[in-house]
């Protein structure tokens, strides 16, 4: 991979995504202004934030479903406003939506299957491979499957649509809210299952309303309120911070790191 | 009516009902995939019959030089498109499929006589004439709008029917033709007997549909079909980009369109705008499906199949009424019984 990086840090681990002066908008309405924000490989970057803060927005836009104004640097190239979800795909990103937007009347193993869609494509004939250490990951999936995926409950909604973001074998792997929804013993098997990611390599972009649970497994964070980044750091010192720990986390706060 | 009648009667109306189930299959597919209500999908059924009898008679057919003509304007505009973006690498493709491949059967067919040809290969050529042109209609159309209303897109494939029928007037002329049977055999039931031909008819649609059953349930683009069908979101987060698969549905719309009208060319006159009536009877069928279920679609299809049939010596003046007025109970009974699901999550 050829990566022009800007800054000459030796510490500083190669730059997956960089975004520069990211505007989004709806019609006339700014839902995000002028963001700036970086992803080293292999690591775990958290955007938190309240409700409508704009960070489904965010994502949206990184994966080419909404159109923004302003720069995506993706391994050192930048993404030109034309590009598509599919070109986006191709080249690594990949998106867990907030709405998880499965395959409904498809079994669990077809929408899986569908996830290696564009390896399959360009010529990678591994996918059962892939599934099969999808279900390593999620061994509820292999239970369930040729159950249809209309019919799965919310946790094991979301464990598919992770499995099947996986199938892509992405480079970067951005989860909108994967712990919506879900009882607290499930969010901390995704959690946890979102710090074993990290071990294979892949960087991952986590946006979530549960602020301590992505913190603690977050490298890195930023606070996004109304369209706009009002606080950045690692997230060791960001679970630290009077604000955040005021607005996101509570008064009692106990955390691991 | 004796038995007889009525068994004639029957092999009549499962023969029709066999084309229209194909159409009302294809209607379903475009529809889910694209949300296009294909209006000329009976086109592609004249176009087919009567481009083989062009064929047959030794006639370089008309539909050419639409292939041609739709080929230039495709490269014309993905050339400048590909020029401004500076991105070539996808032209030579685009050039072969849309310039290269219609020039070089249209060289063929003004060095050698079609009429030479033995069958198989006059079929061949009809469907490399007349197949092409569902995707290339999607690419010039469709593509463009395909964000737009089913309204807006119904509009627009009112206006790519009514040219069609207008280009078919011009290629084919006005007068009815149909081609020699494929075959003279025929088989004894009892004291009826099944025309090959019939029986041809009713085959070749089996084997199709049980081909698009394989397509959709065992390949992986069968099941991205699919997939865009259910949620297109999802389908594009998956590198299923929705263009691809409107490619792909029209493709396969115009393949079982041509199809369809090669296997009733010997059995039925078509004129140049038949396709029309073909086409709203397998819509028909589609209704009874909802435009969303292939298997009630088939079994609709088949059943407008046997009405007409029947209804053809009933009451032979009203025969297209009858046919047409079963849309009214069927839409009652789907407004009456099906949830109305606009969005799904
Ligand atoms: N399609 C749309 N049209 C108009 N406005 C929109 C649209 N989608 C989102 N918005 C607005 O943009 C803002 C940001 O929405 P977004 O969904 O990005 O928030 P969010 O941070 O993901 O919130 P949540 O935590 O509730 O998911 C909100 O004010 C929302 O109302
Ligand atoms: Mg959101």
């Amino acid at each position: 991979m050829n990566l022009s990086l800007d800054s000459v840090d030796p510490e500083e681990k190669p730059l997956v995504l960089e975004v520069r002066d990211l505007s989004v908008s709806y019609g006339k309405v700014e839902a995000v202004h002028h963001i700036n924000l970086k992803i080293n490989k292999g690591e775990i970057v958290t955007v938190i934030g309240p409700n409508g803060a704009g960070k489904t927005t965010l994502l949206c836009a990184l994966m080419g479903l909404q159109p923004a104004c302003g720069e995506i640097i993706y391994f050192g190239k930048t993404q030109g406003a034309d590009r598509r979800v599919e070109k986006r795909v191709r080249q690594g990103m990949t998106l867990v939506p907030e709405k998880r937007e499965l395959f409904g009347e498809m079994s669990v193993r077809d929408n899986l299957l569908l996830g290696a869609f564009d390896r399959y494509r360009v010529g990678h004939r591994d996918a059962l491979e892939t599934m099969d250490q999808v279900f390593d990951i999620f061994p509820r999936l292999q239970e369930r499957c040729e159950q249809m995926a209309s019919t799965l409950s919310g946790g094991e909604r979301q464990m598919l649509a992770m499995g099947r973001a996986l199938m892509a074998k992405p480079k970067l792997l951005m989860l909108d809210e994967p712990s919506l929804g879900l009882a607290p013993l499930i969010i901390k098997e995704i959690f946890h299952t979102v710090a074993e990611l990290k071990k294979t390599g892949v960087s991952i972009l986590l946006v979530e309303q549960n602020a301590r649970a992505a913190l603690q497994v977050a490298d890195y964070g930023y606070v996004l309120e109304t369209g706009e980044i009002s606080l950045e750091g690692p997230s060791r010192d960001l679970v630290n911070d009077k604000r955040v720990i005021e607005s996101y986390l509570g008064l009692s706060v106990r955390h691991g790191s | 009516m004796d038995f007889q009648i009525a068994l004639l009667l029957a092999q009549d109306g499962i023969t029709n009902g066999a084309i229209y189930a194909l159409l009302a299959l294809a209607l379903v597919l475009v529809f889910t995939v694209t949300r296009v209500i294909f209006i000329p999908q009976g086109e592609f059924v004249a176009y087919g019959a009567l481009t083989l009898v062009s064929l047959q008679s030794g006639k370089v057919p008309g539909t050419l030089w639409l292939l041609l003509g739709l080929g230039m304007v495709i490269t014309l505009v993905d050339l400048s498109r590909a020029v401004r973006a500076r991105k070539l690498r996808r032209m030579p493709s685009v050039i072969l499929f849309n310039c290269v491949m219609p020039l070089l059967l249209a060289g063929l067919l003004s060095v050698v006589s079609p009429a030479t040809f033995s069958l198989p290969v006059q079929v061949f050529i009809t469907l490399i004439l007349v197949v092409p042109l569902g995707p290339m209609i999607y690419r010039l159309a469709f593509q463009p709008i395909a964000e737009a209303s089913v309204l807006v897109l119904l509009i627009v494939s009112v206006a790519v029917h009514v040219t069609l029928t207008g280009l078919g007037l011009f290629f084919f002329g006005a007068e009815g033709s149909r081609t020699p049977v494929f075959t003279e055999t025929s088989f004894a039931i009892g004291e009826a007997s099944l025309p090959g031909q019939a029986l041809l008819v009713i085959v070749s649609s089996l084997i199709l549909i049980v081909a698009l059953y394989f397509l959709f349930e065992r390949t992986i683009y069968g099941k991205a079909l699919r997939a865009t069908a259910m949620n297109r979101t999802g389908a594009r987060l998956m590198g299923i980009s929705s263009s691809m698969a409107g490619m792909l549905s029209f493709a396969l719309a115009g393949l079982i369109g041509t199809f369809s009208g090669i296997l009733i060319s010997p059995i039925t006159t078509l004129y140049y705008d038949s396709g029309f009536l073909i086409g709203l009877k397998g819509f028909v069928g589609a209704i009874i499906g909802g435009l969303a279920s292939y298997p009630v679609a088939a079994i609709g299809a088949l059943l407008v199949g046997l009405l007409e049939s029947y209804s053809s010596f009933w009451a032979s003046a009203f025969k297209e009424v009858i046919v047409f007025t079963l849309i009214i109970p069927v839409l009652l009974w789907r407004s009456l019984t099906t949830r109305h699901v606009e969005e799904e999550p």
